[in-house]
C-alpha cells in the first residue's frame, strides 16, 4: 500500500516537476563527480589529471544522463512533446511550405467534411419521426410502362384513392395524405403580402409522424373538411414574420383573402418534406368537395405506418386488392393497377442520392490527391534533411525516432490544416444546403458531434497517408552513405525521386479520372440547357401572380385585371410582346386532365381514356413566345366569359388523338373543367415542360374565361436585357392593384435552368474540385522537378561544359518531367474508362465514354504539365557550367 | 547511501576485481527507484553538499532476497558443471 502511494507520489512529479527532477539528476551526478575528484586528487594527482581519472571511470555523463532519463515513467509523454516542439520548430521555419501543406490540407479536409455533414443528414440520420422505419409512401403504379410519369414506377395518389383505402383496409395502422400547394399571405400589419408555399396534410399526419407542435394543437379532425380555415404555421414563418410570439396562436392570418385561424406552431428541426415550406392548412381545405372524389387526378403523396404484427407486403396487397377494384370500375380511366411502396428515407433522398455519392466519391479523390500532395512535399523536405538525419542516426538515435518526429510534423500539419477545414466547413454546409434547389430534408443540417469526429478521423488517415511514406523512406541505416556522398556523385539519390515520382503519377492519375467525371457532367448539362424547349427563351422576363378569389370573384373582375394589365405591358418601351397564361415552357408540370373528343365513337372497354397537360393563354401568348401556329388561329379577345368554349391543342395532341384527320372544328369534352363541348381552333407547336423530359400532348384554355386566374404566368419578351424592364412591370402591377404580391421575377433562360439547377450544381462543384486538383497536381510536378534538377545541376553543368546545347538540356528535363505526366494521364484515362460505366445513367443523351470530353482532358494535362515543367526547365538550361560544378 | 559510496562499496567488496564503470550505476538505481525497491532522500552529506540517499524498502528486501535464492542457485548448477568437466 505504501509502495503503490509512493510510486503514484514519484508518477506525479516526474509527470508535473520534471523540470526539476532534471536539475536535481544533474545535480546528483555532478557529486559523484566531485567526490571522485576530490579523491583522486587527495591520492596525489593534479586537478586537470583528477578530473580527466574520474571522467575515465564515470562514463560519458550525457549519454548517462539521458539513459537515466529513460528510465523515468512518462518518457515516452516527453518524447512525445519534444517531436511536437521541434515539429512546430521546423513548420514554422519554412512558413511557405508550411502555409502551402495547411492551404492543403485545409480545402481537402473542408470539402470533405462538409459532404459528409449533407451525406450524413440526408443519407445517413434516421429521420426524427416515431419508429421512422415502419413509415412508408405509397405511390400508385400504371401497368402500363408509359402511363408512369417520368419513367417512374412511383405516381403521385388520387385522392378518392386515397379515402377508399383507408376506410376499407386495415393492414397498415394509420395512412396520411398531402398535397403541395400555394397561397397569398396578406400582411396583417401593412407589411407586403407574400406568396407561401404551403402543404395541405390530413389532420392525422402529424400524429402518424410523431411531430408534435411547439405551441397549440394539431388539427382536429373536424377541421379537416373543404371549407376549414385552421392552419398551423412552421418554425421559420413564425420567426421571420410573426416575431417568435406565440400569442399568434389562435389568431388570425389571411390566406389568398380568406381568414385561417392558427392553431398551432410547428417545432424548429422540422423541415419535411423541404426547407422552403411556411405553412401547413388540412388536407381539405380549400378543395372542392367533388375533386376529393376523382381517381383519375393525381397529385398527392401518402404516408403509412405499418403495424409491428403486420409485414409490409401483406399491408401493401391488401390495399392493392382495393385500388384494383377501383381500376376495373373505372377502366376508362387512368387508375393504377397496383400500389407500390417506398420507405420514406429512400422517398426524400431520391434526387439526390445519386448526385450526393458522386459528390462524394469527387472529394474522395480530391482528398487522396491533398494527401499525396503533402506527402510529396514532406518526402522533398525529407531529401533536403537527410544530411541533418543521417547526423542524427550516427550520433544515436534509433530510428523508431526519427520516423516518429517526421511522422509528428505531417501530424500537425494536417491538425491545424483540419481545424481550419473543419471551420470552412461549417460555412460551405450553410452555402450548399441553400444553394442546392430543394434540398430534400426532414431537419435542418448542421454539424454536431459525429461530423467532428469523422473529422478528426480523415485528419488521421491524411496524417498516416501523407507521414507514412516520407517517415519511412527517411533510412538511418544508408546514413553512412548519404554523409559520405556530395553533390559529385551523379544522380542524388535515386530511390528519393522514384518514390517522388511515383506519387506523382497517382496523383496525375486521380486527376484526370476527377476531370474526366467533371467533363463529362459539364457536357451533359450543356447539352440539357441546349435543348430546344419549343418556345423563344432569349430576353424573356417572367413572373407569377396570383388573383385572390375572395377579391376577384367574378369573371369579369379577373378579366378586367389581366387585359389591363397586358394592355399596360405593351406599350411600355422595349417590350415585343407579352404572353399571360398559367405556365410559361420549361416552367414545370402544372397539372393534367383526361378527355373525350365528341366526334369520336366511344372508347371500347378497356381503353384507357387519353389525358393532356393543362394550360391556359391568353391572346397574344404564342405569338409572344414565338410558338408556331401550325393550323387554324389563335385565340382572339372574343373568346371570351361565356364564348371561351374553345380550345388550342398542340401538334402532339394532334398526331396522337387525330392520326391523319383535321382536328379543327372538332370538340373535346375536358369533365374536370366543364361538361361544355369545346371547340378546336388551332393546333401549335410542341413545348416541353420541362428539359429533359419527353414531350407531352398539351391543350390550352383562353384567359379570358375569366376562371382559374389563382396561378398566372407572365412572360415578357423584351429588346434587351429582360431584368432591365422588371421594375416597369412591377410598378404596372402595383398601379393596377396595390396588394398583389408578384413572385419569381426572373429570365426565362433562368426558370429553365432552374429545373436543371441541380445538374448544374454538381457538375460545379465536381468541376471545382478537379480544377483544386489540376492546381496541385500541377504544383507538385513543378515542384519534383524543380527538385531533380538541383539534384542533377552538376550533371547539367557538366554536360553543358562539354557542349550540350541550351535546347537540348531544356528537352532533357521536359522529357524527364513530363514522363511521370503521361503515365498519369494514361493510368488516368484508363481508370476513367471503367469508372465512369457508373455515370452513365446520370447523363443526358450522350454516352459515358464521350471521346471529346476525354481528348480535350489528356489535351489540357498535358498542357497544363508542360507549363508547369517549362520554368524549372528553362533554368536548368540556363546553368552556368561553372557556378554549377562549383556548388556542392 | 548516496551514488558515490555505493560504488566505492562495490569496488570495496569485490577486491578490486569488479571495475564497474560507475556512471551506469545511475541508470540501474533510478529504475530500481521507479519499480518501488529502493526510496530516496535528498540530504546533507558528509562534505556538507545536499545528495540523494537510496534505502531498500520492504519490498525491495524481499525482491532482494528472490534474486539472491536465484543467483545462488544458479552459480551453483554452473560450479557443478565446471566442476565436472
Amino acid at each position: 500500500m505504501m509502495r503503490w502511494l509512493d510510486q503514484l507520489r514519484m508518477k506525479l512529479r516526474l509527470l508535473f516537476g520534471r523540470g526539476t527532477e532534471g536539475a536535481r539528476l544533474d545535480d546528483e551526478l555532478q557529486f559523484h563527480l566531485e567526490r571522485q575528484i576530490a579523491e583522486n586528487r587527495a591520492a596525489g594527482m593534479s586537478t586537470e589529471e583528477a578530473r580527466a581519472a574520474a571522467l575515465r571511470a564515470f562514463g560519458n555523463p550525457a549519454l548517462l544522463r539521458d539513459e537515466t532519463r529513460a528510465t523515468w515513467s512518462w518518457s515516452s509523454l516527453e518524447a512525445f512533446g519534444r517531436d511536437v516542439r521541434y515539429g512546430v520548430r521546423t513548420l514554422v521555419r519554412t512558413p511557405a511550405f508550411s502555409l502551402m501543406a495547411i492551404l492543403v490540407m485545409a480545402l481537402c479536409i473542408g470539402a470533405a467534411t462538409s459532404l459528409f455533414t449533407i451525406v450524413r443528414s440526408v443519407l445517413l440520420k434516421p429521420l426524427p419521426f416515431r419508429d421512422p422505419d415502419r413509415l412508408v409512401m405509397l405511390y400508385e403504379h400504371f401497368r402500363n410502362p408509359k402511363d408512369n410519369v417520368d419513367g417512374f414506377n412511383y405516381n403521385v395518389v388520387a385522392p378518392g384513392d386515397y379515402y377508399d383505402w383507408r376506410a376499407q383496409t386495415h393492414g397498415f395502422d394509420d395512412m396520411a395524405i398531402w398535397r403541395y400547394q400555394q397561397s397569398n399571405l396578406s400582411g396583417e400589419r401593412g407589411e407586403m403580402p407574400e406568396l407561401v408555399r404551403g402543404i395541405g396534410g390530413s389532420w392525422n399526419l402529424f400524429p402518424l409522424l410523431g411531430v408534435a407542435p411547439v405551441y397549440g394543437r394539431n388539427f382536429a379532425k373536424s377541421e379537416d373538411r373543404p371549407d376549414g380555415l385552421a392552419a398551423m404555421l412552421t418554425w421559420s414563418l413564425f420567426e421571420r414574420r410573426f416575431a417568435g410570439d406565440p400569442s399568434i396562436v389562435g389568431k388570425q392570418i389571411h390566406l389568398d383573402g380568406k381568414p385561417y385561424t392558427v392553431v398551432g406552431v410547428l417545432p424548429k428541426w422540422f423541415a419535411y418534406p423541404d426547407a422552403k415550406i411556411q405553412v401547413w392548412v388540412p388536407y381539405q381545405s380549400g378543395m372542392q368537395p367533388d375533386t376529393l372524389k376523382h381517381h383519375d387526378f393525381h397529385f398527392s403523396r401518402v404516408i403509412a405506418r405499418l403495424r409491428p404484427t403486420i409485414s409490409l407486403a401483406t399491408a401493401v396487397s391488401q390495399v392493392e386488392a382495393i385500388q384494383y377494384q377501383l381500376h376495373l370500375q373505372n377502366l376508362h380511366a387512368p387508375v393504377a393497377e397496383d400500389v407500390a411502396p417506398r420507405s420514406i428515407t429512400d422517398d426524400l433522398a431520391r434526387n439526390v442520392k445519386k448526385p450526393l455519392l458522386i459528390l462524394m466519391a469527387a472529394v474522395g479523390c480530391m482528398l487522396l490527391i491533398g494527401c499525396l500532395n503533402v506527402a510529396n512535399l514532406l518526402v522533398a523536405r525529407g531529401a533536403a534533411r537527410q544530411k541533418e538525419i543521417a547526423i542524427r542516426g550516427a550520433l544515436g538515435a534509433p530510428r523508431f525516432a526519427v520516423i516518429r518526429q517526421q511522422f509528428t510534423e505531417s501530424m500537425l500539419v494536417c491538425l491545424v490544416g483540419g481545424g481550419a477545414g473543419v471551420l470552412l466547413s461549417l460555412a460551405a454546409t450553410q452555402w450548399i444546403a441553400r444553394t442546392w434547389k430543394g434540398f430534400p430534408t426532414a431537419q435542418a443540417v448542421h454539424v454536431d458531434g459525429v461530423v467532428i469526429g469523422f473529422a478528426c478521423l480523415i485528419v488521421c488517415a491524411a496524417a498516416l497517408l501523407a507521414g507514412v511514406l516520407p517517415a519511412t523512406s527517411t533510412s538511418a541505416k544508408a546514413a553512412f552513405a548519404i554523409l559520405q556522398s556530395s553533390s559529385r556523385t551523379a544522380g542524388g539519390n535515386l530511390s528519393r525521386t522514384a518514390l517522388r515520382k511515383t506519387l506523382l503519377t497517382i496523383e496525375i492519375g486521380v486527376t484526370v479520372v476527377l476531370l474526366i467525371g467533371a467533363g463529362l457532367l459539364l457536357k451533359s448539362f450543356v447539352r440539357l440547357r441546349a435543348a430546344d424547349v419549343g418556345s423563344t427563351t432569349e430576353n424573356v422576363l417572367t413572373l407569377r401572380y396570383s388573383l385572390p378569389a375572395v377579391k376577384y370573384d367574378k369573371p369579369e373582375k379577373v378579366n378586367g385585371f389581366n387585359e389591363a394589365l397586358l394592355d399596360r405591358l405593351r406599350v411600355l418601351p422595349g417590350v415585343r410582346g407579352v404572353a399571360l397564361g398559367s405556365m410559361v415552357p420549361g416552367g414545370g408540370y402544372g397539372g393534367d386532365n383526361v378527355f373525350t373528343i365528341k366526334e369520336h365513337p366511344p372508347l371500347k372497354a378497356g381503353d384507357q381514356l387519353p389525358d393532356a397537360m393543362y394550360r391556359t393563354a391568353a391572346p397574344g401568348y404564342f405569338r409572344a413566345l414565338e410558338i408556331p401556329l401550325i393550323e387554324g388561329r389563335f385565340f382572339g379577345n372574343d373568346d371570351r366569359l361565356e364564348r371561351a368554349d374553345k380550345i388550342i391543342i398542340s401538334r402532339e395532341l394532334a398526331k396522337q388523338y387525330f392520326p391523319g384527320e383535321d382536328p379543327i372544328g372538332k370538340h373535346l369534352i375536358v369533365p374536370a373543367r366543364d361538361a361544355t363541348p369545346r371547340e378546336i381552333v388551332g393546333v401549335v407547336g410542341d413545348t416541353l415542360y420541362q428539359v429533359g423530359q419527353p414531350v407531352k400532348p398539351t391543350f390550352y384554355f383562353p384567359v379570358l374565361a375569366g376562371k382559374d386566374a389563382d396561378d398566372m404566368a407572365l412572360a415578357i419578351r423584351t429588346d434587351g436585357n429582360p431584368l432591365a424592364i422588371s421594375t416597369a412591370v412591377q410598378k404596372q402591377i402595383a398601379e393596377l392593384d396595390p396588394e398583389l404580391p408578384v413572385t419569381d421575377v426572373l429570365p426565362l433562360e433562368t426558370v429553365i435552368g432552374d429545373s436543371l439547377s441541380n445538374a448544374s450544381f454538381s457538375a460545379t462543384l465536381v468541376l471545382a474540385f478537379a480544377v483544386l486538383s489540376l492546381v496541385l497536381a500541377s504544383v507538385g510536378l513543378y515542384g519534383v522537378l524543380s527538385y531533380l534538377m538541383t539534384q542533377r545541376m552538376t550533371e547539367i553543368g557538366i554536360r553543358i561544359a562539354l557542349g550540350a546545347k541550351r535546347d537540348q538540356v531544356l528537352r532533357l528535363m521536359l522529357g524527364d518531367g513530363i514522363k511521370p505526366a503521361v503515365l498519369g494521364l494514361v493510368i488516368g484515362l484508363v481508370g476513367s474508362a471503367i469508372a465512369v460505366q457508373l455515370m452513365e445513367s446520370f447523363l443526358y443523351e450522350m454516352k459515358a465514354l464521350d471521346p471529346l470530353v476525354f481528348v480535350s482532358v489528356a489535351v489540357v494535362l498535358l498542357l497544363v504539365s508542360a507549363l508547369a515543367c517549362l520554368v524549372p526547365a528553362l533554368r536548368a538550361s540556363r546553368i552556368e557550367p561553372m557556378e554549377a560544378l562549383r556548388t556542392e | 547511501m548516496h551514488g558515490w559510496a555505493i560504488a566505492k562499496r562495490i569496488q570495496q567488496m569485490s577486491g578490486e576485481v569488479l571495475q564497474v564503470q560507475q556512471g551506469s550505476l545511475y541508470p540501474a538505481l533510478h529504475r530500481l527507484e521507479q519499480q518501488g525497491w529502493i526510496k530516496a532522500k535528498w540530504q546533507e552529506s558528509e562534505t556538507g553538499r545536499q545528495a540523494k540517499f537510496y534505502v531498500l524498502t520492504v519490498a525491495g528486501r524481499k525482491q532482494l532476497e528472490a534474486e539472491t535464492a536465484n543467483w545462488n542457485r544458479l552459480s551453483a548448477a554452473i560450479n557443478l558443471i565446471v566442476a565436472e568437466a
